[in-house]
């Protein structure tokens, strides 16, 4: 595997809120980590990008062992990362954020930011303007692209659809399928469980702090108790 | 004719001295806003710590003329610039590594920063008073005018003099190169916009591999040299004297404030917000009353709003009244 985290167990203080997790995550593969609130998601994977210190768990990238590695020498290693809330700079503008995310870069920023633009084209036209006057799908394109600028080989998303409407949801899904095909690792957080296995290949689903139940996209949407229990009936 | 007088009066009153002392309060206030910005405190510090960069500068001036080097018709103190600003390069970082890192490393609260700042400022304060002491000091040499208001009386006929000192010219000049290239750097440069992310969104910041170190370095040293330039500035068209720079604080403050802290293009503008309702409010408009209305309407009074002795007074209500009702400034639009 490309990209995988194995064991992890660490928390706040002294509670352990996630529990002996393990993720994998292949080049051009899209895995989704589902479950319920308060499951400990984001925090998984915040301890894959070395913000929450783990007692024990390790995480590979291409065999190489970054468990030591802090959060901005993965993300120089090849990790990207969209947080849920406040991810993009919303005081500078469009191209500016784009400009930012490839701070580690320093060559070909122009042309990541026109090939950033073919991907996402509505934020091409907004380019020049504040990022905070956005309305929340063009805000969610302007992370994702942000994430995208330092050309990783794993992308993480957290919650890519949290608060936009279902025709955004499906549009920015679809962005992420385009991602996939660029064979970047992409692991992402999500609450709307359905619509993220429709287009994961794989999928893992945490319960309070655990792996409980694990497979590919299609097995987890039809196994019986699965969707009665996370995907609402 | 009397029309053009009165104007020429204003101007002479009004318009020259509050674009000097704006210009003035605007790279304080710059400096504050950008320490705010990036290093999230008020910094109560910088009154003391411009009136330290002047002191540097007073005495390396002190030292070039007693070697006999002079600019000539400008200030010797411009040349003594560079130096004062390492120095206070020098003294913010040691301030930063030996007492705000303690506190950032900590996560302090906004408040404890305050307070810490006070600390450091009664440290400046100290310094600054052994070393040259609290009396007035004048520094300025060469040329004292550009325009005397006699010549000019001359030159137009007119009743009413314009005398420019070389001090405002070169105060505008300083203060004209020293923000475009600040708005520049901010602006157009990839270290600028960092700087920029860094305070618009720290995590982010964090996310994309900003080093957060060297930003709080260049932050520093911006700082520093800005409050060597507003220091100086003010000191030369002036005089230097620690209690006015520790005095200075409320306006600097007050234009932070009007601006929208953490905006350095607000802090500018809020420098001449001000510069101008401190000096328009305390002038004394007898006399371009007596040159615009007829001789039967003239004013008795010296038409004065508030004396002189309340000018601090005039910071103190803007920045009340803006805190109630604009708390996020005057300007509406990007911090940093």
């Amino acid at each position: 595997m490309y990209f995988s985290a194995k064991n992890l167990t660490g928390g706040y203080g002294g509670i352990n809120i996630i529990e002996d997790c393990s993720f994998e995550v292949n080049q051009g593969e899209i895995v989704s980590i589902l479950g319920p609130n308060g499951a400990g998601k984001s925090t998984a994977m915040k301890a894959m990008l070395g913000i929450l210190n783990l007692k024990c768990g390790e995480v590979l990238l291409n065999g190489e062992n970054i468990s030591d590695f802090k959060t901005q020498e993965r993300i120089k290693s090849g990790i990207s990362f969209v947080p849920q809330t406040q991810n993009i700079f919303t005081e500078l503008t469009v191209q500016e954020n784009l400009e930012m995310g490839a701070f580690l870069i320093q060559e070909g920023i122009n042309e990541r930011i026109e090939k950033m633009f073919d991907l996402f084209p509505i934020i091409k036209e907004k380019r020049n303007q504040f990022a905070g006057e956005l309305s929340g799908g063009q805000r969610q394109q302007v992370a994702i692209a942000r994430a995208l600028m330092t050309n990783p080989k794993v992308l993480m998303l957290d919650e890519p659809t949290a608060g936009v409407s279902p025709v955004i949801m499906d549009e920015i899904f679809q962005h992420i399928l385009n991602i996939k095909k660029q064979n970047i690792a992409i692991l992402m957080v999500e609450q709307n469980a359905r619509q993220a296995l429709e287009i994961s290949d794989r999928g893992y689903i945490l319960v309070t702090g655990k792996n409980a139940y694990e497979g590919n996209g299609d097995y987890l949407l039809n196994d019986e108790e699965i969707r009665k229990s996370f995907l609402g009936g | 004719m009397d029309f053009i007088n009165s104007i020429v009066l204003l101007t002479n009153f009004i318009f020259v001295p509050a674009l000097t002392y704006g210009s003035q309060l605007a790279l304080g206030a710059i400096g504050v806003t950008l320490i705010y910005g990036v290093l999230r405190f008020a910094n109560f510090a910088y009154g003391d710590l411009m009136a330290f960069s002047t002191m540097l500068v007073i005495l390396f001036t002190w030292y070039l003329q007693s070697k006999g080097i002079s600019l000539g018709i400008l200030p010797t103190a411009i040349l003594a610039i560079p130096i004062g600003i390492i120095g206070t390069i020098f003294i913010n970082l040691f301030f930063d590594k030996t007492v705000f890192e303690y506190y950032r490393n900590k996560k302090s609260s906004p408040v404890t920063f305050i307070v810490v700042s006070l600390g450091i400022m009664f440290v400046l304060n100290a310094i600054v008073r052994i070393i040259i002491g609290p009396n007035d000091i004048n520094f300025m040499d060469g040329e004292r005018f550009i325009i005397k208001a006699n010549e000019f009386k001359k030159i137009t006929g007119l009743d009413e003099g314009l005398a420019i000192k070389s001090t405002q010219f070169i105060t505008l000049i300083i203060t004209i190169i020293t923000c475009s290239v600040l708005f520049y750097f901010l602006n157009k440069t990839k270290t600028g916009k960092s700087m920029r992310a860094y305070s618009n969104n720290e995590d982010l910041a964090l996310l994309s591999g900003i080093d957060p170190s060297k930003i709080i370095f260049l932050t520093w040293v911006i700082v520093s040299i800005l409050a060597t330039i507003a220091g100086t500035l003010y000191g030369l068209d002036k005089s230097f004297k620690p209690f006015t720079y520790f005095n200075n604080l409320l306006p600097i403050f007050a234009a932070t404030i009007v601006g929208g802290i953490g905006n350095p293009l607000g802090a500018f503008y809020g420098g001449f917000v001000i510069a101008f309702s401190e000096i328009g409010l305390t002038y004394a408009y007898k006399k371009f009353f007596v040159y615009i209305l007829p001789e039967y309407l003239e004013p008795n009074s010296l038409v004065q709003y508030i004396s002189t002795d309340y000018k601090f007074a005039i910071s103190f209500a803007i920045l009340v009244v803006v805190l109630l009702y604009k708390p996020n400034g005057i300007f509406k639009g990007k911090i940093l």
